[in-house]
């Protein structure tokens, strides 16, 4: 959207502005939490703009990255057991637990459907006898659209719900104490649907981004200008598509289908009030209500064939992937060890895929 | 459409057709049929953002505008 007359020449004042503010500073580390952020970042190789002493690191951005092996195994349970028609995203598809992953059960005969949106799976399930089982994945920006879906009432479409909401982990990701954040960049996309005012009660400096290179750096600017004067203020760069109050219509249907509740995400452990079950009142269309007894006998498990992945650490901003002894070893792309190595939102598979060692 | 697909981003396109609850869009060419039921008053020319199927947000022409021009200032500085 952005036509820049010169995109060279902003990029290149704007990391100069980016070294003098930092100048005879100390360490500053920035956290951004957006799959698609990590890979503007990676794509127009900013890392090697910044001053030496201003680190970005990538956080907990990427829905398919942090929903547990649990969910993932939830999904293959109730495919084993049930004659459903299972649908979900092709990115969740590639991941796998002990070897396993959707497109492993679709090809040993399971009805797995791969599908772009959620409304697809609506379809389906309007010309199908069968259950049709939607796994739902994704932060606030994804749940509004499961929520209309379930509004829809389409009587054999059905959720199993790993949505979760955003917001809570940024707070979870403040109470590490291995990890260091001066400031956030907040997600774009889900800002759209929250606002801005999502974010007033958290107590770092923050700011709104968009998504072209120059966007990243010119909210750099803006944050570190804050971090560098000791304000904690909250800043909007993405004026053009992030509102202050959001979007309401999103918002309110997502309250009215989903709940809330304590669940656990990869890398980070349980966090408050970040999962999106479905409400009572939409039990009938509640994969786990429905198919109750079939979860009876559900008992996750540990895949030790991930002992050694560091995606947590990843998605904490710990580590860079560079740090992990199976990067573009063990794990690559296309025989992917972890979440972060499947999903292009990934910060391993960007890595991997911009690599330029 | 098969194979995989980014679930996490948003496109920005161009609205050709409002039919709620939904609209045909046009992404660089590529004219995609999504629903709009989350945005009120939406107007053929309109930009937004879709995300899976489903516009989640208008662009707003004139703060894109702002920003390019703000942009601009410092590329000039
Ligand atoms: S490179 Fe692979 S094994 Fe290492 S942290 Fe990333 S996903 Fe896990």
């Amino acid at each position: 959207m952005l036509k820049l007359r010169d995109r060279r020449r902003t990029i290149k004042s704007l990391s100069e502005e980016l070294r003098r503010l930092m100048q005879g500073g100390g360490e500053v580390t920035v956290m951004h939490l957006c799959g698609t952020h990590e890979d503007t970042i990676s794509r127009y190789n900013l890392r090697s703009l910044l001053p030496e002493n201003l680190k970005v690191v990538s956080g907990p951005g990427c829905p398919v990255c942090i929903t547990p092996d649990e969910d993932l195994q939830r999904a293959f349970h109730l495919l084993e057991k049930e004659k459903v028609t299972l649908t979900t995203f092709g990115d969740m598809a590639r991941v796998p637990f002990e070897g396993r992953s959707f497109f492993y059960y679709k090809s040993k005969g399971y009805d797995v459907r791969i599908v772009y949106s959620v409304f697809d799976a609506l379809e389906i399930a309007k010309e199908s006898d069968k259950p049709v089982v939607f796994f739902a994945i994704g932060f606030e920006t994804t749940m509004p659209s499961t929520a209309l879906a379930v509004l829809d009432g389409v009587e054999n479409f059905y959720v199993l719900s790993a949505h979760r909401y955003f917001i809570p982990a940024m707070e979870h990701l403040l109470s590490f104490e291995d990890v260091r954040i001066d400031g956030f960049i907040c997600p774009g996309h889900v800002s759209t649907i929250v606002g801005v005012k999502a974010y007033e009660h958290i107590k770092v400096p923050q700011v709104i981004a968009g998504f072209e290179p120059e966007d990243v750096l010119l909210a750099l600017c803006m944050l570190v200008k804050a971090i560098k004067n000791g304000e904690v203020c909250l800043m909007n760069e993405y004026t053009r598509a992030v509102k202050y109050e959001g979007n309401l219509k999103a918002q309110r249907v997502m309250e009215e289908v989903f709940g809330r509740d304590d669940w656990e995400w990869r890398g980070l452990g349980v966090v408050k009030n970040s999962g999106a079950p479905l409400n009572k009142k939409y039990e009938d269309f509640d994969a786990l209500k429905v198919f109750e007894d079939s979860f009876k006998d559900f008992e996750p498990k540990e895949d030790r064939r991930k002992r050694l992945c560091r995606c947590g650490e990843v998605l904490r901003g710990v580590i860079t992937p560079l740090d992990c002894p199976l990067f573009m070893k063990a794990c690559t792309p296309k025989n992917p060890i972890g979440a972060c190595m499947v999903s292009f939102e990934g910060t391993c598979n960007i890595w991997a895929k911009y690599w330029r060692c | 459409m098969d194979g995989v697909v980014e679930m996490c981003i948003a496109i920005p396109g161009r609205v050709v057709e409002v039919d709620y609850p939904f609209a045909i869009v046009d992404f660089k060419g590529t004219k995609r049929k999504v629903r709009v039921d989350l945005l009120d008053d939406l107007k053929e020319g309109d930009w937004v953002l879709v995300h899976v199927g489903i516009a989640i947000q208008k662009v707003d022409e004139e703060e894109a505008k702002r920003t390019v021009k703000l942009l601009e200032q410092i590329g000039l500085g």
